[in-house]
């Protein structure tokens, strides 16, 4: 055979030292240039000292879920983003930990005019930026005219539109007395003097003060934003005025916060370092918490659900009601979808128990309602359970009987493992109970929400986060001309149910104004079928880490989370 | 010489033409860069915000505006991560994807080309189907499987190295066998067929007439065709890699740029993909450059005139 | 040397090929568990048909079900019922990977036989012809490999996909009709991404063979350029072809996942194998592991590919046209 057997060692002799000038003619260059193409491989390896840089590890460490697009407050718009954002920047008001109800933070304390539509806060004259200056009602005033600016893109500058003249000069209304459009000046937000701030709502909100913590409402530094621009979270070292600093922000890699020492409650924050890590995929995650190299995983999304079975019996595991739900919407405005009937046929025939138990198993609460129980006095209305016969019937009296002559239709959903199980679990529900052919179409998330924006579907996969303690969170994306609404489906009444609702100062009639119109939305009409309400899930060892209490909100302040060494 | 420098002057205008199709591809892709779950809060907030970035102005104007700042130095802002510019996150980014990508690469011909060698000097024998069979095995376990796998053994069962992130030299180890494993098949499969094929060349066999000695005659005069076509390969090889791998650093939770490179695309993050294609497009064309003149000097019968 | 070889023996060049290859028999075992597998993946549609099946014995058809079939075992180990185990949604997984290995299967071959053809024309086209084209062809290939390869697969599967859907709601096209037309668009999208690398080492080894005496010889002999290239060129470089062929099917079929994880190939509950082995590898972690879910696709894929490619490599000795042995 054409070598002996120690080739290898020969071969790698060959890769270190220069092999010899080849046979016929060649040169050395040509020797020279083998060489150095069999050595260019090792000299990568010196890179190895250079490429990883070395952190002090921190006090402690969360998963987080994906990336921050942006940890601007007005910009952001995921809770991922706000998990960050509230240690970074407060406002007037923020949650604590334990009920998720607002206490007293830039503002120490507030009046409220009789009914209800003036507040006055006064701010705290200890509140400063962690770079030194004092943080004072002017800085209130811009940071809330900046979130409505259209120009800055806040995608939730909705939550300022209870504060009067706010919606005008966000849409660019004319002003009606001048003829001219609307200007920050005509926001109905005063600073009286440095401490003290006026704001005059539409009408009286009952939770103005749980939206004074929601970061589009945060405070920040108007001197910095106008020196750096967009880049100005990416300029050391970044004024906030939250809990924490920003250490730094590498994407991919974390977010580290450290303690703000300035901060005027600085005295009760309990962790000095706290990373947040990135983290998309729930495989990642386990791996990471499992080897104790992180501390806390805290997003629904970054638990395998086929584990939950194992994992939700731990005692490390922390299950809680949550404000959010998941659904499906109809395109009411294609056939046969504009038959309530069919609408009714197809969410009488979900088993919603045994997809939950099949498919999701963290505990989720089934429902036939789209808003979650426990919020304040509201009793939200029941929809329609399972109940197959009834589905049979209403699809038969819609001209369907038994699915035949079904038109072919498909359910969009974007392109994620656990919402392609429920759409395959649906597909077989509906071929099963109703006999109709459904077809299945996964996208990528920009095609699915384009499409569904333009009524591009049949169905489709939908969830919704609550972002307050209030059923308005869930109700007033279905009134006409929403961008959340998606489905094609509008009615007067119940537009007319939810602006007086939300006029109403008595909470109980102001409860069952809301009422009936999410009985108009979840019984009589139809255009969304609500299956489940998430089921919040957190995990940390409670032996070590002290501070997360369970809330519909899942809101969970950092400065409160200590890891015992 | 003169081949050198006339590739190198068609390298800028390839890149423009590269950007002006990048640009075009994107445009005609559905769904936009502010698509998203929730609405923003009105329709006039969307219009502000494409207004900001010129997505209101016709295509031909968009393009224009962008190339004139690549220009002068500036691959505007990213879409997805509105804090940051697509140089801030090239910046943080690449470094990471190039030690990562090199050392892999370093790895794969490490490993593919001893391997290639050894089958095709075994050939026939037990020897050979034991290399050939690392190596397809290499080739047909993606790395989703194998990078999984090598944590759950070494990270997981014996703790012996981290599972992810990227902090210590130690967090190296794992996405570099990962990924160098995958494509040290590829080496060692193209190593061996170079191997076979050049064997059969007149000079070889008349040096093995001569009574020289098997291993000298492979090593010093064999090896130096054998490897065209691994040559060959590595230009495109070391372009993916050193841009970072989607999978792996996605498994390994790795800060470099691979994840953009996908992602960009995905999100409609116009900025983001044509200043990525810009880069890897450089790298690629002055890597095949490079490939291009080591192969006439490797092989003095390769002539490009 | 091949003129030589031929003459000292009576049979022709093919028939002593497969003595030669008969000889080999690694290769030859493989040959057959190829096409034993090809077999099982491509007829056991058929032979699991209702009429077939109650022939077959009680074993068997016990282990019989559609790949979309819901069961109420989930996540079944393997047993007599579920040769391969079930998923979350208790489907069999023994009949999705026989169904997702016909359309990975496919669409491997489809993607290789694209990269063969332009691949093998252009890199060759491109080496032989050399100077000015040479620069030119492989400019395109530069420029095609710069461009991102997912949005191009995007903007042209989604148009595709929008004309489809459009007729077909239109009524001028049926489902099926649009299904297979969708199908086929995944094929187009999958060669058009895949022929690139390949064209890189086919023109890389022409340019060093076009220079050599022997298609000096020929061409003096008055061969045209395309003899010469079919008929001395392209046969010395068939290994280094083959060879590649079989490092881009198996990365093919793993792409193919990938978009059809983006939508944009096979929808589910439809399968194929890459999709289930990416299912599979998602199953790796700590807690515990379905391994049946990622065991049995992965290894129907590796063996299969090991196969083709020893059988590949046999008959590629065997058919070396400079094969001394």
């Amino acid at each position: 055979m054409p070598t002996k057997p120690n080739a290898l060692s020969q071969l790698l002799r060959a890769f270190c030292f220069s092999p010899p000038a080849p046979l016929s003619g060649g040169g050395k260059s040509r020797s020279f240039a083998l060489r150095a193409f069999c050595l260019l491989p090792f000299a990568f390896c010196l890179l190895l000292l250079g490429c990883t840089r070395s952190d002090p590890p921190a006090d402690l460490v969360l998963v987080n879920g994906a990336e921050p697009d942006s940890l601007d407050p007005a910009i952001i718009s995921t809770q991922t983003e706000m998990r960050i954002v509230k240690a970074l920047f407060e406002g007037l008001t923020r949650l604590e930990g334990k009920n998720a109800t607002a206490e007293p933070a830039i503002a120490h304390r507030w009046d409220m005019s009789p009914d209800g539509s003036i507040y006055t806060f006064h701010l705290r004259t200890n509140a400063v930026w962690s770079t030194g200056q004092p943080i004072t009602a002017e800085d209130v005033v811009w940071s809330w005219r900046r979130a409505l600016d259209p120009m800055t893109g806040a995608e939730y500058a909705s939550q300022l539109f209870f504060i009067k003249g706010a919606e005008d000069y966000s849409t660019g209304k004319t002003n009606a007395a001048t003829g001219k459009p609307f200007t920050p000046e005509d926001i109905a937000v005063r600073a009286l003097d440095p401490h003290t701030l006026r704001v005059e709502l539409i009408g009286p909100t009952a939770f103005f003060l749980d939206l004074c913590a929601f970061p589009t409402l945060a405070v920040v530094p108007r001197f910095w934003i106008e020196k750096h621009g967009d880049r100005w979270l990416l300029q050391q070292p970044v004024p906030t005025s939250g809990t924490y600093t920003l250490e730094f922000w590498r994407l991919n890699d974390r977010v580290r916060l450290r303690r703000n020492a300035r901060h005027w409650d600085a005295a009760n924050i309990r962790s000095e370092l706290v990373d947040f890590l990135p983290i998309k995929s729930s495989t990642t995650a386990l791996n990471l918490y499992e080897t104790g190299a992180a501390d806390v995983i805290w997003d629904k999304n970054l638990v395998p659900n086929e584990l939950m079975d194992v994992l939700g019996k731990r005692p490390d595991c922390h299950k809680f009601d949550y404000l959010g739900t998941y659904f499906f919407r109809f395109n009411v405005k294609r056939k046969p979808f504009t038959d309530v009937r069919v609408r009714k046929a197809f969410a009488l025939a979900v088993d919603r128990q045994k997809l939950v138990n099949k498919i999701t198993r963290s505990g989720e609460t089934p429902t036939s309602h789209f808003t979650p129980k426990g919020m304040g006095v509201y009793e939200p209305p029941d929809g329609w359970g399972y109940d197959p016969e009834q589905a049979r019937k209403l699809l038969a009296e819609a001209g369907f009987p038994g699915g035949k002559d079904f038109p072919p239709f498909h359910y969009l959903f974007k392109t994620d493992k656990l919402d392609e199980q429920v759409g395959v679990e649906l597909q077989e529900i509906w071929r099963k109970e109703l006999g109709v052919k459904m077809e299945l179409r996964a996208m990528e998330p920009k095609v699915y929400y384009s499409a569904q924006s333009a009524l591009d579907y049949d169905l489709s996969r939908s969830s919704w986060i609550g972002d307050y303690n209030d059923p308005n969170t869930f109700l007033d994306m279905f009134m006409a001309g929403n961008g959340n609404n998606r489905t094609g489906w509008s009615n007067p009444a119940y537009d007319n149910l939810i602006r007086t609702a939300n006029l109403q100062t008595d909470p109980k009639k102001r409860a069952a104004l809301l009422r009936q119109a999410e009985t108009l939305l979840i019984r009589d009409d139809l255009p969304i079928v609500p299956l489940w309400f998430y089921a919040g899930v957190n995990f940390y060892d409670p032996k070590k880490i002290e501070g997360i209490h369970a809330n519909l909100l899942d809101e969970h302040p950092i400065h409160t989370i200590q890891k015992q060494k | 010489m003169s081949y050198f420098l006339k590739r190198a002057a068609f390298l800028f205008p390839l890149l423009l033409l590269i950007s002006v199709l990048a640009f075009a591809l994107l445009k005609l892709a559905p769904g936009g860069p502010f698509d998203k779950e929730r609405a923003p809060a009105t329709a006039e907030i969307k219009r502000a915000i494409e207004a900001k970035y010129h997505l209101d102005e016709p295509v031909w104007q968009q393009y224009l505006r962008y190339i004139g700042g690549v220009l002068q130095g500036d691959f505007g802002p990213s879409f997805k991560y509105r804090n940051h510019t697509v140089t801030d996150i090239i910046a943080q980014g690449l470094p990471v994807s190039v030690a990562l990508g090199g050392m892999a690469f370093a790895l794969s011909l490490g490993i593919g080309i001893p391997l290639g060698f050894w089958s095709a000097a075994r050939r026939g024998q037990w020897g050979d189907y034991t290399g050939s069979f690392l190596a397809i095995l290499a080739v047909c376990v993606p790395a989703l499987v194998v990078g999984p796998l090598l944590v759950m053994g070494l990270a997981i069962q014996w703790r012996l190295l981290p599972v992810a992130l990227w902090t210590s030299p130690a967090h190296v180890i794992l996405p570099t066998l990962t990924l160098g494993l995958y494509f040290s098949g590829r080496v060692a499969r193209l190593m061996r067929e170079g191997m076979l094929t050049t064997l059969h060349e007149q000079y070889i066999v008349t040096a093995r007439a001569k009574g020289l000695d098997d291993t000298t005659v492979l090593l010093k005069h064999a090896l130096r065709i054998a490897i065209l076509p691994v040559v060959s390969y590595s230009g495109p090889l070391l372009a993916d890699l050193l841009t970072g791998s989607f999978i792996v650093e996605n498994l390994f939770q790795i800060p470099g740029v691979g994840v953009f490179m996908v992602n960009s695309s995905l999100n409609r993050d116009y900025p983001m993909v044509i200043g990525l294609v810009l880069l890897y497009a450089t790298l690629l064309l002055v890597l095949n450059l490079l490939v291009d003149v080591g192969y006439s000097y490797l092989d003095r019968r390769v002539k490009y005139d | 040397m091949t003129e030589e070889a031929a003459a000292s023996e009576s049979l022709s060049p093919n028939q002593r090929a497969w003595r030669r290859f008969r000889k080999n028999k690694f290769a030859s075992a493989c040959g057959v568990l190829l096409v034993t597998l090809l077999g099982v993946i491509l007829l056991w549609p058929a032979l699991s048909s209702t009429t077939v099946a109650k022939a077959m014995p009680g074993f068997l058809s016990t282990g019989l079900h559609a790949p979309n079939e819901h069961s109420p075992e989930l996540f079944a180990p393997p047993s007599g019922k579920h040769w391969f185990g079930t998923d979350i949604h208790g489907r069999d997984i023994f009949s999705r990977v026989i169904y997702g290995a016909r359309v990975s299967l496919l669409v491997g071959a489809v993607g290789a036989c694209v990269s063969l053809v332009i691949g093998v024309l252009w890199g060759a086209a491109a080496g032989y012809l050399g100077g000015r084209w040479d620069a030119w062809l492989m400019r395109v290939v530069d420029v095609l490999y710069s461009l991102p390869s997912i949005i191009f697969v995007i903007v042209l599967i989604t148009t595709l996909h929008g004309a489809l859907d459009k007729l077909q709601s239109a009524g001028k096209l049926t489902v099926t009709m649009r299904d297979t037309a969708k199908f086929v668009g995944l094929f187009v999208g999958l060669g058009a991404v895949s022929w690139l690398t390949m064209a890189r080492i086919v023109r890389g080894q022409v340019l060093s063979l076009r220079t050599r005496q022997f298609v000096d010889a020929s061409r003096a002999l008055g061969a045209t350029h395309t003899q010469i290239l079919f008929r001395h060129i392209l046969p010395n470089i068939t290994g280094i072809i083959i060879v590649y062929l079989m490092l881009l099917v198996p990365a093919i079929i793993l792409y193919e996942s990938f978009l059809s994880y983006l939508g944009l190939g096979i929808q589910p509950p439809q399968a194929s194998l890459g999709s289930l082995i990416a299912d599979g590898a998602a199953q790796i972690n700590p807690i515990r592991i379905y391994w049946w879910l990622l065991v049995f696709p992965c290894s129907v894929l590796v063996s299969t590919l090991l196969a083709l490619n020893f059988f590949g490599d046999g008959l590629r000795d065997a058919f070396d046209p400079r094969g001394d042995r």
